[in-house]
């Protein structure tokens, strides 16, 4: 049976199956990540109605869990609205250019040692180019509504992006200063040997840069003026419903799967364990081996964080927000830039 | 000397966002505090034996109803949602011959029942009823007499335990 199959295996082409070979693997990320988006949608309810003294969503299937699949198929066959007066190529453009550039990060995101979709050199320049190009998606939105909502949204995405972008990329030079690479296999690499030699302690004031701008370049609260429901309604996306409602939905929290998984990536050790060189913790057979379990981990605890943060704070003000990006963030992860200098040039600790 | 303790001390609670913390921390207890939502059709909310729900037109022990067509509730109804027409039947009594509430206008208020001089009107614990075809809203004396010979056992037990306070 198996010697039949790559019998026929072997007799297809060559360019088609490696051709195939990378459509599966695409596949093989993409649709657990949808899975992962549908179900965080499911866990934010819970979440938040838990930390409110509410049970949150639990009529459709055994404790609502079927909730995320219901509003999918509402959705989808809902009718796709077009604004009287709008720009309908652009309407209609925005969200799959929200949505794609949150999928197509995932191509240099390393799940386990190797197991990349494209261990390409310049990794994190590829993720940084990425995560500021879904704002695209949010501006364009705003302005082929033709409605004042959605503009005043997407200048407030556009502001809020330029104030952040600065402080994550400073971040991030951190990050690759300390690993000497770009590829994000080989940060994870540089941070062998247990939870002591990751990134985050060396690298502790980028770590919370990082982590605050990546929460408000995803638009979440506190930061979440962009859509301010008391505010401007829902900001860019007030015309939106059905498809291009639930791709905006999905790109969000796409989006925020991918810093997570950044988060953990570049300061927690990816899928290292952090019981790694502990003397008898480190002989476990699961808690003490590296692998794709424990970035999953690291990740679910970031999600976490990011509903937790909801559930918690009020929504930043519009003042505020740009003094925390350009008056806070910028000076700090520019004093820390040099404090690292230092660090490397003398080998500072376990981490250089 | 204790300002300058201070301040320095304000400087790490800012950047080490202590204030977050701490609000974080609420949250987190709050995740595992009980909750309070009551899950409707499986549980509900007790009532109370004074409770305003759909109404009911009562009759006496021997089934004779007990409206006089007096049309106090009428009089008294703030939303005009109760029509009275009334006729001397061949016993020489007067009672009604049209009892209508109109349950779109009525607002519940219970001056009916609290107006009624022979406990005729009242409203019971009903709430949960609906409407499928324009018209149900008019709830007329059929209906009203047989919400009322249905439910008249706990109609009864509700205005006895009401009755001290009233």
């Amino acid at each position: 049976m198996l010697d039949s199959i790559l019998a026929i295996w072997s007799q297809i082409p060559e360019a088609i199956r490696v051709s195939a070979l990378i459509v599966l693997k695409i596949l093989a990320i993409v649709l657990p990540l949808l899975g992962v988006v549908a179900y965080l949608t499911y866990a934010e309810r819970k979440v938040i109605g838990y930390m409110q003294a509410r049970v949150g969503p639990n009529r459709v299937g055994p404790a609502g869990l079927l909730q995320p699949i219901a509003d999918a198929a509402k959705l989808a066959f809902k009718e796709i609205v077009i604004p009287a007066r709008a720009n309908r190529a652009l309407f209609i453009i925005a969200p799959v250019l929200s949505f794609l550039p949150a999928l197509v990060a995932w191509a240099v995101v390393p799940f386990a040692d190797g197991a990349v979709l494209a261990n390409v050199d310049a990794g994190l320049l590829f993720i940084l180019a990425l995560t500021s190009f879904g704002v695209y998606g949010i501006i364009l939105a705003g302005w082929a509504s033709n409605s004042k909502y959605a503009f005043l949204g997407a200048m407030r995405a556009a502001a809020q992006m330029v104030s952040y972008e600065l402080a994550m990329g400073f971040a991030l030079i951190g990050v690759l200063m300390a690993a000497n690479s770009l590829k994000l296999n080989d940060i994870v690499l540089a941070q062998q040997g247990g939870f002591w030699h990751w990134y985050f302690i060396p690298l502790f004031p980028l770590f919370l840069v990082y982590w605050i701008s990546g929460v408000a370049e995803t638009n979440r609260l506190p930061f979440d003026v962009v859509e301010g429901e008391s505010e401007i309604v829902a900001g860019f996306h007030v015309e939106y419903g059905g498809m291009g409602f639930a791709l905006f939905f999905l790109a969000e929290y796409a989006n925020m799967t991918l810093i997570a998984t950044l988060v953990a990536t570049l300061f927690m050790g990816g899928w290292l364990s952090p019981l790694e060189n502990v003397p008898v913790l480190g002989q476990l057979p699961l808690l003490g081996q590296n692998g794709f379990h424990w970035l999953a981990l690291k990740v679910a605890f970031f999600l976490f964080c990011f509903l937790w943060f909801r559930a918690t704070f009020p929504r930043y003000r519009y003042d505020q927000i740009m003094r925390l990006g350009w008056k806070v963030f910028i000076p700090v992860t520019i004093v820390w830039l040099a404090v690292v200098g230092v660090f490397v040039h003398t080998g500072f600790g376990p981490w250089f | 000397m204790n300002a300058v303790a201070r301040q320095i001390g304000d400087f790490f609670k800012t950047f080490l966002l202590w204030e977050l913390v701490i609000g974080l921390s609420v949250t987190a207890r709050e995740l595992f505090a009980p909750k309070v939502t009551v899950l409707y059709p499986e549980e509900k909310t007790p009532q109370s034996p004074r409770f305003r729900g759909l109404h009911a037109l009562r009759r006496y022990a021997n089934g004779e109803e007990r409206c006089i067509a007096c049309k106090l509730c009428e009089a008294v109804c703030p939303a005009l949602a109760i029509t009275i027409e009334s006729e001397m039947r061949a016993d020489g009594t007067r009672r009604t011959t049209r009892y209508d509430i109109d349950l779109f206008k009525c607002i519940y208020c219970g001056f009916c029942e609290e107006a009624c001089p022979v406990d005729s009107i009242v409203e019971t614990r009903l709430y949960e009823y609906h409407f499928e075809q324009r018209g149900e809203n008019i709830m007329t004396k059929d209906k009203l007499l047989a919400i009322g010979d249905k439910y008249e056992e706990s109609i009864a037990r509700d205005r006895a335990a009401d009755a001290p306070y009233s």
